[in-house]
């Protein structure tokens, strides 16, 4: 047994700091790893809300709705067990929320306000304006910052993680990370590693993630032996704004508050939006979807979107544009909404209370990720997962507002178990492989650094991301997909005649990028193959060549491994103990 | 519509290096922000002469004026890189360089990345969390009337981009002053029904050196902070809570 266990978190988003408090709060001492402060982390995003049943408004809401159209959210491919655990555990996260002075939306009797989401019919969503994500970060980064001042957590901000330390018997010994000011690298020791790095974005090029969401993380380890799953399913989100260097988000909440999506029904219609009468408008989701309307869920939503401008060409002036309105919105309701409609208007320069937004679906959320069993543990043994860098809950596509809850969740779960792990490891043999895993860092770093290339790291991420989001996003064909994956093969070839016009060993930000692109090449290719493997349309994954989902053959998880430099594909059985799986209509309006 | 943006940088290689000046000429592409602008440089990192140099070192993470990164001297003044167009800083004619240097209060990392993580350490001075229990289930919070959520909400919205401080003409080494941002954090949980069984303590840690009485009323904060928060409220609030704790503590001695 380890006299004072010693557990690393890497990621200071919600899903770590969760994990933070609870080892911190049962007396373990964490190391937390960040690439930046972690106030700052991608969690701070988020903007809509929080899902729990708490049932405040009278609808006979329960736990069990709330896993019932997770699960069939999710199109039936998350595990069940982890789903419901995590919906029933919902309320009591909201409350201590709530009591961590996270400055929720009130009613006029002072108790929680809650708000509609996508894919369910029940105000099931606790939200603190249009800036949730943000709210909940803080709060959590508040407490951690009390357990650093009572000295339990040391942080590292400012530190990328490279790899894991593994011992003889392949189990975690601890990191290797890279100082990203003095480019320092080195090892850490600890007896556990809970992995809470995020999405993979910027393997897309352009998407609504931030800058630090690249997956590296989840690629090197998958690269050392972690299974990675479900890596083809990616949520596109229904409602961004297109931008020069990101897309950014238009939350759900938009809609939730009573927002319309619409084209002109003529697609020559020259009028600006606010002068085409009613009559003349094609609210296309509300009529191929009356129950859901406009809270369809966002695959569903987003391959609408596609269709009216890619199919019927309706597009607004031409473009891939569609109108969501909120111009029709009491003024009660659209100061719920005051922080995105900010950004809105920053980012555009027009007024959305006055100007219907316009808006096309962009790349927003991976379902899949690191390969967990119900107690948050990856395959590695002593490295676990939480939050959006695990595969767990969603399946084949997030409900909106489920993520902050599935990260909390994570961190929750992950915390105790390693902690309970670590506490019962044996003595690492050896130095337990830190000078070896130390020496095949340094080997990569040196190797990049000397490179006499000629191929700049930036374009090889432009490319990628192109072709990323031409084929593997809202419509796959599989001759796309095995173009995109031909493309990454040739992006690792050229990658090794990389070359870094700035050697130097301060703060050198794209040394640290470069070393994250090989790791986004290597898990792009997880994405491409998985989802060319998959003949089936299934939540976000959609082939017009194999419209229906197809149980008998795909009610499995997609589990890659890494095998001679490439990915290896092998299907694990789904959970479905406890929902049977059901065809999934949101059109129907019974 | 112009064909090219110049932009003018200053760099500097590392925190005691001399600073440098490098001028770039960038391809126009309209609705370009600065950090849009900075991407292009490291896709092709050549000064306007030609010559070859290394990509902008600075800090940046979401792009959508919500993680706080990116907070630089952009033309002069302080502004969140992600959220400034460029269309607003190449004056009437578009044809201004546009100029881009690190916030000048803080130590430089590299180029326009500083070291901020002072706000950090004072948040920890004021205690600015609610101290709990602990994490497990013990139901909800009081209840709170739609008032105090909503006097709360706008102080919580502090992004730690460090604006507040960099335009603040107290904000220096001879004060030590801890800067607005830090006080309206204090004044957003002494506001919380139990974040405010600290209230006493916050206050004691906002008296004295550095507290909040070097604040000059110069009010540059309140019209520098890109999410509006009310600081200048913040402060006089506090202010006067400060004053009536140091005469509470006087006569209890």
């Amino acid at each position: 047994m380890a006299a004072t266990p010693r557990i690393i978190v890497v990621g200071g988003g919600l899903a770590g700091l969760a994990a933070v408090i609870k080892i911190a709060e049962a007396g373990g001492k964490v190391d937390l790893f960040s690439i930046v402060p972690v106030k700052r982390s991608h969690s701070v995003c988020a903007q809509g809300g929080i899902n729990a049943a708490k049932d405040l408004k009278g609808e006979g809401d329960s736990v069990l709705k709330h896993f019932d159209d997770t699960v069939y959210g999710g199109d039936f491919l998350a595990n069940q067990t982890p789903v419901k655990n995590m919906t029933a555990q919902g309320p009591a996260i909201i409350d201590l929320l709530d009591r961590m002075g996270v400055p929720f939306n009130r009613t006029p009797e002072g108790l929680l306000d809650f708000r509609r989401f996508g894919g369910t019919l029940y105000q099931r969503t606790a939200f603190a304006g249009a800036t949730t994500g943000q709210q909940l970060l803080y709060a959590l980064d508040e407490q951690v910052r009390r357990y650093e001042a009572e000295g339990k957590v040391t942080k590292y901000e400012g530190w990328e993680f490279l790899s894991a330390v593994l011992g003889s018997k392949g189990e975690a010994r601890g990191i290797c990370a890279m100082d990203l000011r003095t480019m320092d690298t080195r090892t850490f020791p600890a007896d556990a590693v809970i992995i809470c790095t995020g999405g993979n974005g910027a393997i897309f090029g352009k998407s609504t993630n931030s800058v630090v969401c690249t997956g590296s993380a989840q690629s090197a380890l998958y690269q050392q032996g972690a299974f990675y799953a479900n890596g083809e399913f990616i949520q596109v989100h229904p409602t961004a704004i297109p931008g020069e260097d990101k897309l950014r988000l238009m939350s759900e909440s938009a809609r939730g508050e009573g927002g319309r999506v619409w084209v002109p029904k003529d697609k020559n219609d020259k009028r600006t939006a606010r002068s085409i009468p009613e009559t003349d408008r094609w609210y296309f989701l509300e009529e191929w979807y009356p129950k859901y309307g406009n809270l369809v869920p966002r695959d569903v939503a987003t391959r609408a979107i596609f269709k009216v401008v890619y199919e019927h060409g309706m597009g607004i002036d031409g473009q891939p544009m569609v109108y969501l309105d909120l111009t029709h919105l009491p003024a009660e309701r659209l100061n719920k909404l005051e922080g995105i409609l900010e950004i809105y208007e920053k980012f555009v320069g027009d007024d959305p209370r006055e100007v219907p937004m316009k808006i096309f679906p962009g790349m927003h959320y991976t379902m899949g990720g690191l390969w967990v069993d119900f107690d948050q543990r990856t395959n590695i043994p002593g490295v676990y997962a939480a939050g959006e860098a695990d595969y767990s809950i969603h399946g084949a596509n997030r409900l909106g507002a489920n993520s902050l809850l599935s990260c909390i969740y994570g961190g929750f779960v992950a915390g105790p178990h390693a902690l309970a792990y670590a506490k019962a490891l044996p003595p690492q043999e050896g130095d337990g492989g830190h000078a070896a895993e130390l020496a095949r860092q340094k080997k990569f770093n040196n190797q990049l650094l000397n490179n006499p290339g000629t191929e700049n790291p930036f374009k090889l991420w432009r490319e990628l991301g192109e072709t990323m989001t031409k084929h593997a996003t809202i419509i796959r064909y599989n001759a796309g997909l095995d173009e995109a994956d031909a493309k990454i093969v040739e992006l690792l070839e050229r990658y090794e005649n990389v070359n870094l016009s700035d050697k130097s060993q301060w703060a050198n930000t794209s040394f640290a990028f470069t070393r994250q692109l090989y790791n986004m090449l290597q898990l792009g290719r997880v994405i491409v193959q998985g989802a060319r493997l998959r003949d089936e349309s299934r939540g976000a994954h959609y082939k017009p060549d194999f419209p229906e989902r197809n149980d008998e053959k795909f009610l499995k998880t997609t589990k890659a491994s890494f095998k001679d430099n490439a990915p290896a594909f092998e299907f694990e059985e789904v959970d479905i103990s406890h929902i049977t799986p059901r065809p999934r209509r949101y059109d129907a309006t019974a | 519509m112009p064909s090219t943006i110049k932009v003018e940088i200053k760099r500097q290689s590392t925190p005691d290096a001399p600073s440098t000046t490098e001028t770039f000429a960038i391809p126009y592409r309209p609705g370009m922000n600065i950090t849009s602008l900075l991407g292009e440089i490291a896709l092709n990192p050549v000064d306007v002469s030609g010559k070859p140099t290394t990509p902008i070192t600075y800090d940046s993470n979401c792009l959508e004026e919500i993680c706080g990164s990116c907070a630089m001297l952009i033309n002069g003044k302080a502004t969140m890189a992600c959220s400034a167009l460029v269309d607003k800083l190449t004056g009437p004619n578009k044809d201004q360089t546009i100029t881009l240097a690190p916030l000048s209060k803080f130590p430089v990392v590299r180029d326009l990345a500083v070291d901020r993580s002072v706000l950090f350490e004072n948040l920890k001075k004021v205690k600015a969390w609610v101290p709990i229990d602990g994490s497990y289930d013990l139901g909800p919070g009081p209840r709170q009337a739609p008032q105090i959520q909503e006097q709360r909400y706008p102080l919580s919205n502090c992004i730690s981009c460090t604006i507040c401080m960099e335009v603040c003409p107290q904000f220096n080494d001879v004060t030590n002053f801890v800067g607005a941002a830090t006080i309206a954090q204090a004044k957003l949980f002494n506001m919380d029904p139990s974040g405010s069984v600290l209230k006493e303590e916050r206050l004691r840690a906002l008296a004295g050196d550095g507290g909040i009485q070097e604040c000059g009323f110069a009010q540059n904060c309140v019209q520098a902070c890109p999410k509006q928060l009310p600081l200048t409220e913040a402060i006089s609030d506090m202010g006067r809570d400060v004053f009536i704790q140091q005469v509470k503590d006087l006569f209890a001695r």
